[in-house]
């Protein structure tokens, strides 16, 4: 399986998805520029998370609309596998791969923690390596998490298991509608999160939470 | 050369977080009676374009692929 990771001004966590990809896998991730108008033949791309463009007029907005985010488009209209984490959620969204929108927190305050997710669809091919209801940990960093969806776009996310996260136990660190944590589109293939799994990988992160949802999407036996 | 104001503000039930502070802020300092705050944004966009009908066209799709969010957001475009 060989992935490939979508670099863009800002981003900060770029470099974390490219170990985790490299560690999970055992082979380094494609990187594709801002500009770039193709993307190689890959299974998965992924989004990291940061500050695109410094999230200036709307978090992920400017970086939705670079010419890479179309070959994104045209690749996940394909089947590909999409993961966007963090600012790559919000890029999701607002680049319409993904319903809804992120707001910023209920708290108005940056939120940097560790929070339980409760994985509310084991079905998908991002967490076919979970169990379903299962509670694992994951770190969280951002400022506008705020998962918000018009009621009609709620009920069918709800109604066809697209909500794929659900912050768990209280712990909703953003005011998130519903304990909102990440979602796919309704084809399956497209990820968005806010939490970072990639940053839970290992032993020297405090745990491996994280790393089934990479094994899943890549196919990698536990 | 066309300038226009463009007004973006958030749907009726979507949360305003910041609006919110805002509001309490201002009953804070004192401000009695002050009811719901929403905050938005405002752009002032010049055009090189004499045709008010074409600006006005050219500005609605800026909106639309940029400049709101129309999943959670209004907008209006006033030719000044």
């Amino acid at each position: 399986m060989k992935s490939a990771v979508v670099l863009l001004p800002g981003l900060n966590r770029d470099r974390d998805m490219i170990a985790a990809l490299t560690k999970i896998s055992g082979t380094p991730p494609i990187t594709v520029w801002q500009t770039d108008t193709e993307i190689p033949d890959v299974d998965l791309i992924t989004i990291p998370g940061g500050f695109s463009f410094g999230d200036y007029l709307r978090c992920g907005a400017i970086a939705a609309r670079m010419p890479v985010m179309r070959a994104v488009a045209e690749k996940a209209t394909k089947g590909v596998m999409v993961i966007g984490v963090c600012n790559g959620f919000q890029i999701l969204v607002e680049a319409g791969l993904l319903p809804g929108a992120l707001m910023r927190n209920t708290s108005l305050k940056f939120v940097c923690r560790q929070v339980k997710l409760q994985i509310t669809n084991a079905n998908t091919m991002f967490t076919r390596r979970y169990q379903p209801g299962q509670i694992i940990r994951s770190p969280v960093a951002h400022h506008d998490g705020n998962y918000f969806a018009d009621a009609e776009t709620l009920r069918r996310l709800e109604g066809e298991g697209q909500v794929v996260f659900r912050y768990a136990e209280g712990t909703n660190p953003n005011g998130s509608i519903n304990d909102i944590a990440g979602i796919i589109n309704s084809q399956g293939n497209v990820l968005g999160l806010m939490p970072h799994p990639e940053n839970l990988i290992e032993a020297a992160h405090g745990g491996s939470d994280g790393r089934a949802l990479f094994e899943s999407a890549l196919g990698i036996a536990a | 050369m066309i300038k226009a104001r463009i007004t973006v503000t958030l749907k009726n039930g979507v949360l305003d977080p910041q609006g919110k502070a805002i509001e309490h802020a201002l009953s804070g300092l004192g401000f009695g009676g002050v009811g719901q705050v929403r905050q938005g944004k405002v752009f002032d966009v010049e055009l090189a374009e004499s045709d008010k009908a074409k600006a006005e066209a050219d500005l609605k799709a800026m909106c639309d692929k940029l400049l709101a969010n129309t999943v959670i957001e209004n907008y209006s475009v006033a030719i000044t």
